[in-house]
């Protein structure tokens, strides 16, 4: 009888270390990022200001854009090493398509429709073949997208006729990209207060560096996207089965989830957050480049993983994701900020992955060594 | 005695040159467990397999509640009320008991009356209700199955499949990878199937189990079914003599 009382507590006590690990493991990328901000804040002259959130925020979104659907991607134990080329494949598409109707003579807005419809279409391309590859097929996601990784920047370039960026965007053009992709719903100016949608024509230029962009477009479009796929994620039938297939795929079928039109799904999505994040670095740019994604893929998936989710599957959401971005652009920013080299910030953001692995193996530790209580 | 809920009659199974199943008549009545003996590679799997529509018989039928299931899918099959436990369960480890006694029928509720989200907790209370029927006690409704035990994890396979409606459970090595308590609670779980006239087949190479919890072993060898035993005529010596084919010579053969 005391012996199973012993026994008793012992397991109850496990319980508790359990969840104050899993709370630590959740949220440990928050309090780090909440370290960095405040740390960097009181060192860094000028980081502490809307000015340089919003410029954090802008930075963030290729990374926070492309981790979004690879988030998915990882939940069902997958990786996408294509995506990085995708955001130029789209880049690249958008743009042509935009030049080109526009030289014929269409409406500069109808021109820009067409060419965001056509970039966000053509990345759904990669993401359906890869699908196909890994569902149908069984080719292991990292060589099915390695090889669509090269297919992709092939196609890339070969758009741009092997040049670094698309050329012959019109004057006009450029300029109706640059509106919207430096843009900002609502601006703070010193002085004269706030004001929607546009600067006032008859601030003198002196004055523009002052300016806060309060709800930057880039931002606001890719917090649209999060929410929708952050919500998909967690609350929705599809977002289960992705986790279903994530902790046991042989356990999904069997339960009757249509396993490989699921998995052909989580690409194409993978493809097209990657799309959206090359039609903004197209507005943000104003040039068509296929080489876009190719620095920010490996960030993104560092993203997915800072944010807690398992490379091994069946873990993770998409605000990990976001806080991993996150991460990841105030070190970019804050080590600038401090003018600590630049090259710095690859050894942080190295370190930071580990960690990340690190608190994501002690938490499976401990629940093997609960489980077998 | 009742009627058979399960026949399968002159059941026959290849796999290329290899007879894995050879004319097997065995049926199964309401509210008993039937042990399913053999040694590996004695076609018991196979034959089991043949019932739930894995794999597809080459001659034989098998009727089920008088349907004649034999060449129906295996989703029509678990529809129809035979569900299969196999040794490894089939869960979702990493989500909830809610989540897994539903995997893949997933119930959902209008957010804002618009938005169909998962109702987790509809579902982690029906699983509740699963698992209070069998008498299982899980600390948290919350946790992830993989800080459940084995014989709890065993308990949520069991409940999803009582939950759905299973007229008919079969179970592969169920007590295979647990510890003593565990295996316990786990023959006390088919006690419980058969007391809820549900029956149970069981395969399992544990003499133990087989002795506390079948009311009749059916014990195969080569693809052939050698002996159908009621437990009052079945000692384990007995059994294993049929297992490894020294039966056949008589009473007194010698076992080596």
């Amino acid at each position: 009888m005391a012996e199973g009382m012993a026994a008793d507590k012992t397991k109850r006590q496990t319980l508790v270390d359990a969840r104050f690990v899993e709370f630590l493991t959740k949220s440990w990328s928050y309090l780090f990022l909440l370290g960095l901000v405040v740390f960097f804040s009181l060192t860094g002259t000028g980081f502490f200001s809307v000015r340089n959130f919003s410029s954090i925020l802008t930075t963030s979104t290729l990374i926070m854009l492309m981790s979004i659907g690879q988030t998915y991607v990882v939940i069902t134990a997958g990786i996408d090493l294509s995506i990085g080329w995708t955001v130029g494949l789209s880049s690249v598409t958008t743009a042509r398509v935009m030049r080109d109707l526009a030289d014929s003579g269409a409406d500069v807005e109808f021109a820009m429709l067409a060419g965001v419809l056509g970039g966000l279409a053509v990345a759904l391309i990669p993401g359906l073949v890869n699908g196909v590859l890994v569902a149908r097929i069984k080719v292991p996601p990292f060589i099915a997208t390695l090889g669509m990784f090269g297919i992709v920047r092939g196609v890339a370039f070969l758009l741009t006729d092997g040049q670094q960026v698309v050329r012959g965007l019109s004057a006009e053009l450029r300029e109706a990209l640059r509106t919207i992709g430096n843009g900002s719903l609502l601006f703070y100016i010193p002085d004269r207060g706030f004001e929607w949608f546009s600067l006032p024509p008859d601030l003198p230029p002196q004055q523009l560096r002052f300016v806060s962009q309060l709800l930057p477009y880039p931002v606001l479009i890719t917090a649209l996207v999060v929410v929708v796929f952050a919500f998909i994620l967690a609350r929705s039938k599809f977002g289960r089965h992705t986790y279903v297939i994530g902790g046991s795929e042989e356990a999904a079928r069997r339960s009757g989830i249509n396993v490989d039109r699921h998995l052909i799904i989580i690409y194409v999505i993978c493809g097209f957050t990657a799309g959206i994040a090359g039609v903004l670095h197209l507005f943000r740019f104003t040039a068509g480049a296929p080489q876009a994604g190719e620095a920010a893929l490996l960030s993104s998936v560092a993203a997915v993983v800072i944010g807690g989710t398992n490379l091994f599957g069946g873990e993770g959401d998409i605000m990990g994701a976001v806080v991993g971005s996150l991460i990841i652009a105030v070190l970019q920013t804050g080590l600038v900020i401090l003018n600590i080299d630049s090259i710095w910030q690859f050894i942080v953001v190295g370190v930071v992955i580990i960690i990340a692995v690190l608190v994501n193996q002690l938490q499976t530790a401990l629940e093997r060594l609960q489980s077998n209580v | 005695m009742s009627e058979a809920i399960l026949t399968a009659t002159g059941v026959s199974k290849h796999f290329g040159g290899l007879t894995a199943v050879d004319n097997v008549d065995f049926a199964v009545r309401p509210g008993e467990v039937v042990a399913l003996l053999g040694d590996n590679g004695a076609g018991k799997s196979t034959l089991i397999k043949c019932i739930s529509g894995v794999y597809r018989p080459e001659s034989g039928r098998v009727i089920f509640n008088d349907v004649d299931i034999t060449h129906h899918a295996p989703a029509d099959i678990r529809s129809r009320g035979i569900e299969t436990i196999y040794q490894d369960l089939a869960l979702a480890e990493n989500l909830d008991v809610g989540a897994n006694v539903f995997l893949g029928k997933e119930v959902t509720r209008r957010l804002f009356g618009l938005l169909p989200v998962t109702d987790d907790n509809y579902m982690r209370q029906e699983a509740a209700g699963a698992l209070d029927e069998l008498d299982i006690h899980i600390p948290s409704l919350t946790q992830k199955l993989v800080n459940l035990s084995g014989g709890q994890r065993q308990a949520v396979a069991i409940a999803r499949a009582m939950y759905w409606n299973a007229k008919l459970v079969i179970m592969d090595e169920p007590t295979a990878a647990l510890g003593v308590p565990e295996q316990r609670k786990v023959l006390a779980l088919i006690r419980s199937l058969r007391e809820g006239n549900i029956p149970v087949i069981l395969i399992s190479h544990t003499m133990h189990d087989v002795m506390a919890v079948a009311d009749r072993m059916v014990i195969m060898r080569r693809g052939r079914v050698v002996a159908n035993l009621p437990r009052a005529d079945a000692t384990e010596e007995l059994i294993v003599r049929h297992i490894v084919g020294s039966a056949d010579s008589g009473e007194n053969a010698v076992m080596i």
